[in-house]
């Protein structure tokens, strides 16, 4: 009976043990290590980190294997007396010397990889990386082509009002594109506080910092779509600002830059037209939502304290050219960043009058509409 | 060390403590204001924690369910705050307060009223810091690190109150480690030579020297900052031709001595407590001291590996790789020196000892994962992420945090003396155990796999292991509720407790009665 008993333990915490490493949890245990990452120095950069593990886990072994021995052997049950040897120099010297010598081991690996991962030669394809509260913005310095990059998981998504999509904020609206096998060089900046650019899979971690270029660069033969983060804590929607990167053949490359191309003529072509005041409201709704609502909210109210309300503001109300200026120029001081290069004009016009004739600005005050000739005006050079 | 005490009983007109209120208030009795600043910085453990329970509850699953982004920031910006300067360092300037004296055969520190004063001072800046939560804008959230600009241009009103409590917090600091050094450098009993001192003397006498270089380090980058934000400087703005980069290199000129701070008094508790639970002699005492020393030294030249990812020049990269590896060695070596003491010992297992062994495992472990990020090229992947999470609470939780345990269990009865209950001890041990382990082993996954720290929110292939990490919270976190009962039981009675209290305790603090009477050693005791 009493066997029995064992047996049927036995039985069940096997049955435990396999259902914890079949379980969800263990699912995909190589999710739980560092990714291998697609390039040659994100494998070389996978390869240290593997190698200063299993050195760590050895060390440890031994380490822990004389501690744990000693803890059984050693009791005062066992040992009732202990010895009184205190001091032991030639031992003292090896396992100050052993362990230098590992470590000599392995920092000629590391700076070889380093050495690499610094050269800061030219790359085929120079794109500019700018980092803003709370998106990314890239620029293609050779073909003249620029684009911002904005999280797309719906606000109820995170609000758990409906289920989470595949790429829960992994996910943006326009991708930074890059052909395979050539070598790209990101020049990283960054136009408010400081962000970090990750992107595990190429290994390429960098600070984006105001008044600072910090380069990378990386040479990509698979094509995928690829997903990081920013890493560094860049104020509230730190958390929701990913990086996504499509990597794709030279022959989509080049037609996705002819597109990026066409794209730019029809937007000179829309701030020539005629626009009504409906047309831009409509328009503006949506800039509004993607650039102003983390701060100033999707009601126009702000937040107390920190960022202003637009809703009842004297100068969204009645002063159009301050309206303008703070748009264009930004505030110094505060977190109100210059919009001038992150807006089209068409759009600066759209958002500018989308807030003038919202949330009852437009009947409380004077409604004035801008138009994108205005924000062209406004560019030209002051005589 | 053997010590020999001279007993003499002296006049008996001396004064004891004064009743009420102002015995506290008034204090210039070091185990008094020793109790004062251990119970503040439980109070502050507590408060910490809190935040640290909000916001792991945030993280139990993904998606903003408990707080907003906002308040997050606020938590873990305070979180990291409250347990630096409120809970770590507090408590072990307590610890100093009530055992050097005794431990070098001195009646007091040698600047009372000053002792008194810096702790007074420390309510008040915790005060103004705690009121920033209220205050418009909300309380600091740039995090514990407050890189410029986000602290400066970007950062809320209040930021000009935490400023302030910083400077009033180094200014205690700074205090406290020159009493602690005069009283080390003046006061030892005769025969005390430095190599005869006890490790957690040495430790402290370390840690003053490190606290007397840095915290000035630190005032004067929240000075520059004050500058930026209210009279018009750009130390930091880029814009005006500062540099952010600055800040860093300034911040953690400070920061990573400081780490050293909150770890060197944790290895003096942690000899003294193998020593007296192995029965035997600890292994290799003078090259502890000097283990300790070359990681105080090596603690100025390693700043930058906190800064990988700036864009330094590679030769500077080279360098810091290589001079954080060094700090291996002399760590190793006390590692080493603990687990040989244990060798051949006559071990039991009490729960200060148990408390000793899993720091020496776990602030193990906390170390290898250091090592880790000493490698530059695996740094760029491990910056920044719950990799990093979970190394430095692996060395400040089980490490600082669990040392800190230990010693209240293995001086609470010289302090009260009483016993403490050694069945609700190992229980508190084993939970807290558990939890930390549950709470920060995944972490290290986590962050491998590639969830940024400091995000209110995460993608969803980080969820499973996030909400174990959480409930490992909840457990530690629920615990430390277990010790507060087993202090205030012990304080009000137990088992009466002998002036040796353990077996194989060393120490002049082991040859005065428990609990220590109000005044000890008004005549010097020799050591031979």
């Amino acid at each position: 009976m009493f066997k029995n008993a064992t047996t049927s333990v036995n039985k069940s915490l096997a049955a435990i043990f396999l259902s914890i490493f079949t379980s969800p949890l263990f699912a995909a245990w190589s999710d739980l290590n560092m990714t291998q990452g697609v390039t040659a120095i994100s494998k070389e950069v996978f390869g240290l980190h593997m190698l200063i593990f299993w050195i760590c886990v050895a060390i440890g072994i031994v380490v822990f294997g004389v501690m744990f021995y000693s803890m059984f052997a050693f009791t005062k049950k066992k040992n009732p007396n202990a010895s009184t040897f205190h001091e032991n120099t030639s031992l003292e010297l090896a396992w100050t010397i052993v362990p230098f010598l590992i470590l000599v081991l392995m920092a000629v690996p590391a700076s070889n990889t380093l050495t690499k991962i610094y050269d800061d030669t030219e790359g085929d394809i120079n794109i500019q990386v700018i980092g803003y509260q709370w998106k990314w913005e890239y620029r293609y310095l050779e073909d003249n082509i620029g684009f911002f990059s904005n999280l797309t998981t719906d606000i109820d998504e995170i609000y758990n009002r409906t289920p989470k999509g595949e790429h829960y904020l992994e996910e943006v609206d326009e991708a930074v594109v890059i052909p395979v096998g050539k070598k790209i060089r990101f020049l990283i900046t960054a136009n408010d506080v400081i962000h970090s650019w990750w992107m595990p899979d190429f290994a390429i971690k960098q600070d984006a910092i105001p008044g600072f270029i910090n380069t990378a660069w990386t040479i990509v033969d698979k094509p995928g779509t690829y997903r990081g983060k920013c890493t560094e804590l860049c104020g509230k929607n730190h958390g929701f600002m990913p990086v996504v990167v499509k990597v794709v053949p030279q022959d989509e490359y080049d037609l996705w830059v002819a597109g990026k191309k066409e794209a730019a003529l029809k937007m000179a072509e829309l701030t020539e037209k005629t626009w009504t005041a409906e047309e831009l409201v409509q328009r503006g709704e949506g800039i509004y939502q993607k650039n102003c609502v983390a701060c100033h909210q999707s009601n126009g109210a702000g937040i107390t304290g920190i960022f202003p309300a637009l809703a009842g503001s004297d100068i969204v109300l009645n002063n159009k050219a301050r309206h303008l200026e703070i748009l264009m120029e930004g505030v110094q001081g505060a977190a109100m960043a210059s919009y001038a290069n992150q807006l089209s004009e068409v759009d600066m016009a759209a958002v500018i009058t989308y807030t003038r004739r919202s949330w009852g600005n437009a009947e409380n005050g004077d409604g004035e509409i801008v138009v994108p000739t205005d924000i062209v005006d406004y560019k030209k050079p002051k005589v | 060390m053997s010590a020999v005490i001279e007993t003499h009983d002296h006049d008996d007109h001396h004064h004891g403590p004064a009743a009420g209120l102002t015995r506290w208030l008034y204090t210039t009795n070091h185990k008094d204001i020793g109790t004062l600043y251990l119970w503040f910085s439980f109070a502050m453990f507590l408060i910490g924690g809190a935040m640290a329970m909000v916001i792991r509850a945030e993280l139990f699953q993904p998606g903003m369910q408990i707080v907003e982004p906002e308040f997050y920031n606020q938590m873990l910006t305070l979180h990291g705050l409250i347990m630096v300067f409120g809970a770590v360092m507090p408590a072990f300037v307590g610890l100093a307060n009530w055992l050097i004296p005794m431990m070098v055969g001195a009646p007091d520190m040698a600047l009372p009223r000053m002792n008194n004063l810096s702790f007074w001072i420390l309510p008040v800046a915790f005060f103004i810091l705690l009121s920033s939560l209220f205050m418009e804008g909300g309380a600091p959230n740039f995090g514990w690190t407050f890189y410029a600009p986000l602290s400066t241009t970007y950062a809320p009103p209040s930021v000009t109150f935490f400023i302030f409590a910083v400077h009033i917090m180094g200014a205690s600091s700074i205090m406290g480690s020159i009493n602690v050094v005069v009283t080390i450098m003046n006061m030892r009993a005769p025969g005390m030579t430095l190599m005869k001192m006890p490790l957690f003397v040495w430790s402290w006498l370390i840690t003053a020297y490190l606290l007397i270089a840095v915290m000035p380090v630190l005032a004067g980058a929240v000075t520059m900052m004050l500058m930026d934000i209210h009279f018009g400087t750009s130390f930091f703005n880029a814009a005006g031709g500062g540099d952010p980069v600055l800040f860093q290199h300034i911040f953690w000129f400070f920061g990573h001595p400081e780490v050293y701070i909150m770890i060197l008094p944790a290895f003096g508790i942690t000899s003294h407590i193998i020593e007296t639970f192995s029965r035997k002699q600890l292994f290799g005492h003078t090259s502890m001291v000097w283990a300790m020393t070359s990681i105080a030294i090596l603690s100025f030249v390693v700043w930058a590996h906190h800064m990988f990812t700036v864009g330094l020049p590679l030769a500077a990269e080279l360098f810091f790789m290589w001079a954080t590896m060094l700090i291996a060695v002399p760590t190793g070596v006390k590692v080493f020196n603990w687990v040989t003491t244990m060798f051949k010992g006559s071990i039991t297992y009490e729960t200060p000892m148990l408390f000793a062994i899993a720091f020496v495992v776990l602030f193990t472990i906390g170390g290898f994962s250091g090592l880790m990020l000493a490698i530059t090229p695996a740094d760029f992947q491990y910056h920044d992420t719950y990799f990093v999470v979970a190394h430095f609470h692996y060395v400040l939780v089980p490490g600082a945090i669990f040392s800190i345990m230990a010693a209240v269990y293995y001086w609470i009865p010289k302090w009260t003396g009483n016993m403490y209950d050694e069945r609700l001890g190992r229980l508190h041990f084993w939970l807290s155990f558990i939890g930390v382990n549950v709470t920060f082993f995944p972490q290290h996954w986590i962050g491998l796999a590639g969830m940024p720290r400091r995000v209110p929110d995460y993608a969803l292939q980080f969820a499973d292991w996030n909400m174990v990490s959480s409930v490992g919270a909840f457990l530690f976190g629920a615990s430390q509720i277990l010790f507060l009962f087993i202090v205030i039981k012990t304080v009000m009675g137990g088992k009466k407790a002998t002036p040796e209290v353990w077996e194989g305790a060393r120490g002049l603090e082991w040859t005065v009665d428990s609990p220590a009477p109000y005044h000890t050693f008004s005549t010097p005791p020799k050591v031979s």
